[in-house]
């Protein structure tokens, strides 16, 4: 700098100079604004074009499209509610499933794990959650179906299928592919991402607080139960919900076990279908613009869906890391 | 039994369910990368690069549906990191915690997380049905849709990383904030960049629900990005619910390979965010 300076004149540099280089500034800056914008704008046009898209549906079902089982493409009759139904007990089982392994491994890597073995724990369930879904949908329809066929699914029927009340909801023959089978799938999928927030959450506490409830006296478990776990409630919570955002919008591990049949079944053991499968199964064979509609709206019912869960999810996340700071 | 005694055992029952659940977890794991490499590795041989997508119920490998998603995956990378380092250094250098940036990093945050046959739903309406008809392209621009959250994320929270004296020393010898940013402060975050970058191409190639109507598939080889165009995702897809077991095979073949090169991008793209957290 000091050289170029020396060599030419200096006052006509320094004013030319300046204004250039503040407008180049104010260019990138422009530049990367609009880029920050472009984030919006896909999100905008996420919800635009699935309005549009559905806007069929809704001049000819309206509200009604929600709570209708019937899915007729021949009399051009949609109802999202099997789909929608499906969607949501699907994600109850992989939650069920899910939700407490996941609070056993972050409490075991944080609390109970040789110190060597922690980090390639952490990252063995990190790369767990790298696999794409459509190799669990792949080992889900070739290898748990099967089994859960032979073995679970006639021991659930024989046993719990004629308890009193629940009985119904494990009734009828072994498919292997169904609500259930996709539930494991699910769970097995949301496992990594809930355990490893779950586990960057429990690593907030303050050490301090940890120690004094051990210096105490009080067990591990105690520590987990009454010092981990209230602190950091609202973080577990909003792990969870995003767990649940993702089981909800997973498609490619669901479509291959669920065998996509459009009504609502008492038993679980029976096959459904969800939002995303029946988009995935039926959108490139849809004819008509109704049936294209219909299943556009699905999409966008799953949208909102997920939307409000991962809204939530942040919001609880982020109040976590404000707790932290303070 | 005194209380000292319950307490001990409720808690011995309680680390051994945490233990039991890591196990589970783990078993899981490897029963899945087991049947993979048992099935795959069985399926994998020459063929599967150097010949088509078979007809059904006869031999041959998966070399379109390679390159397919090859050509998908850099041309969505292409797309994705200009736009996703350039909205990334707005958050981190400009924005901060101005209102607007607020905004961003919440809707970002979403969209990371938001299911891809939804994003997929939006490209067909507004590629596919203004066109007329399934292209490569499409397929392109549905993944970069989907890689451009994840580039913002890292490259936000990377030039977070770079320490502000870094900056401050640039600005004191009169050096203008956009060349402070893209020579001292990418400089320092390149490894945490390409970290992101890499992490998104592995989010990206076993994306499937997205690609199902968008690029569709094609039995057939194709260059041509503007009609339809075969992925590894979609060809499993098809396969591995077809009745044939050439196709299964296949099936399987494929989604070892996708797995192994996830595998690979992510340890490579954790070692290099290793080496550049070590050295700042």
């Amino acid at each position: 700098m000091a050289n170029i300076a020396l060599k030419e004149p200096i006052p006509l540099r320094t004013v030319d100079h300046g204004r250039r280089m503040r407008m180049q500034d104010a260019l990138f800056k422009g530049t990367t604004q609009l880029f920050a914008l472009v984030v919006l704008l896909l999100l905008g046009g996420v919800i635009i074009s699935l309005v549009i898209g559905s806007w069929p549906v809704i001049t000819t079902f309206g509200f009604g499209f929600l709570f209708t089982e019937a899915w007729n493409p021949v009399t051009e009759k949609f109802g999202a509610l099997a789909p929608v139904y499906g969607t949501i007990v699907t994600s109850i089982i992989a939650m069920v499933i899910g939700v407490p392994v996941s609070f056993g491994i972050a409490m075991f890597i944080t609390e109970l794990c040789p110190q060597i073995l922690k980090r390639p724990l952490g990252i063995a369930i990190e790369l767990l959650a790298g696999i794409p879904s459509i190799i669990y949908g792949i080992w889900g329809l070739f290898v748990l179906a099967p089994i859960l066929q032979r073995t679970v699914q006639p021991f659930l029927i024989a046993t719990l299928g004629h308890a009193p009340l629940i009985g119904p909801l494990f009734s009828g023959p072994p498919y292997g592919i169904g609500t259930l089978t996709a539930g494991v799938i699910l769970a097995i999928m949301v496992l990594p991402f809930v355990t490893s927030i779950t586990r960057d959450v429990f690593e907030t506490v303050p050490p301090m607080l940890k120690e004094s409830a051990y210096g105490l006296g009080a067990t591990t478990w105690e520590v987990v139960s009454s010092v981990v776990l209230p602190y950091t409630r609202v973080g577990f919570i909003g792990a969870c919900m995003l767990g649940l955002g993702r089981a909800l919008g997973e498609t490619m591990a669901v479509t291959f076990v669920i065998g996509n049949a459009h009504r609502i079944a008492l038993s679980i053991i029976a096959p459904g279908t969800t939002i995303s499968a029946t988009i995935a199964n039926e959108f490139t064979e849809a004819e008509g613009d109704l049936y294209t509609s219909s299943l556009i709206a699905l999409g966008l019912i799953l949208f909102v869906i997920t939307f409000i869960i991962l809204a939530l999810a942040k919001l609880m996340l982020m109040r976590m890391q404000t707790q932290g700071r303070r | 039994m005194g209380i000292y005694a319950r307490r001990v055992m409720v808690n011995r029952i309680a680390l051994s369910i945490a233990m039991a659940a890591a196990l589970f977890g783990l078993a899981w794991l490897v029963w899945i990368l087991g049947t993979l490499i048992w099935n795959g590795g069985s399926a994998i041989n020459l063929a599967i690069f150097t010949q088509m997508t078979p007809p059904p119920d006869s031999a041959g490998g998966l070399l379109n549906a390679i390159f397919g998603s090859v050509a998908l995956t850099v041309g969505a990378t292409l797309v994705s990191t200009p736009v996703g380092m350039l909205a990334g250094t707005y958050l981190a250098e400009y924005g901060k915690h101005s209102r607007i940036a607020e905004v961003v990093r919440f809707i970002n945050d979403i969209l990371l997380s938001a299911p891809s046959i939804v994003v997929g739903l939006f490209i067909y309406e507004v590629m596919v049905v203004p066109m007329g008809h399934f292209s490569a392209w499409a397929g392109v621009v549905v993944l970069a849709v989907i890689a451009i959250p994840v580039v913002v994320r890292t490259t936000e929270d990377m030039l977070t990383l770079v320490p502000n004296g870094l900056r401050e020393a640039a600005a004191a010898l009169g050096t203008p904030r956009w060349r402070v940013i893209t020579m001292i402060a990418y400089k320092a975050a390149r490894n945490g960049i390409i970290t992101g970058i890499l992490l998104a191409i592995a989010r990206v190639s076993g994306e499937t629900a997205p690609l199902l109507f968008t690029s569709l598939n094609n039995q057939f080889w194709s260059t041509d990005m503007n009609a339809p165009m075969a992925s590894l995702p979609v060809t499993i897809f098809q396969f591995a619910l077809s009745p044939y077991n050439d196709w299964q095979r296949l099936a399987w073949g494929g989604a070892l390979l996708i797995t192994i090169t996830i595998l690979i991008l992510n340890i490579v793209a954790r070692a290099l965010a290793a080496v550049g957290t070590s050295r700042g």
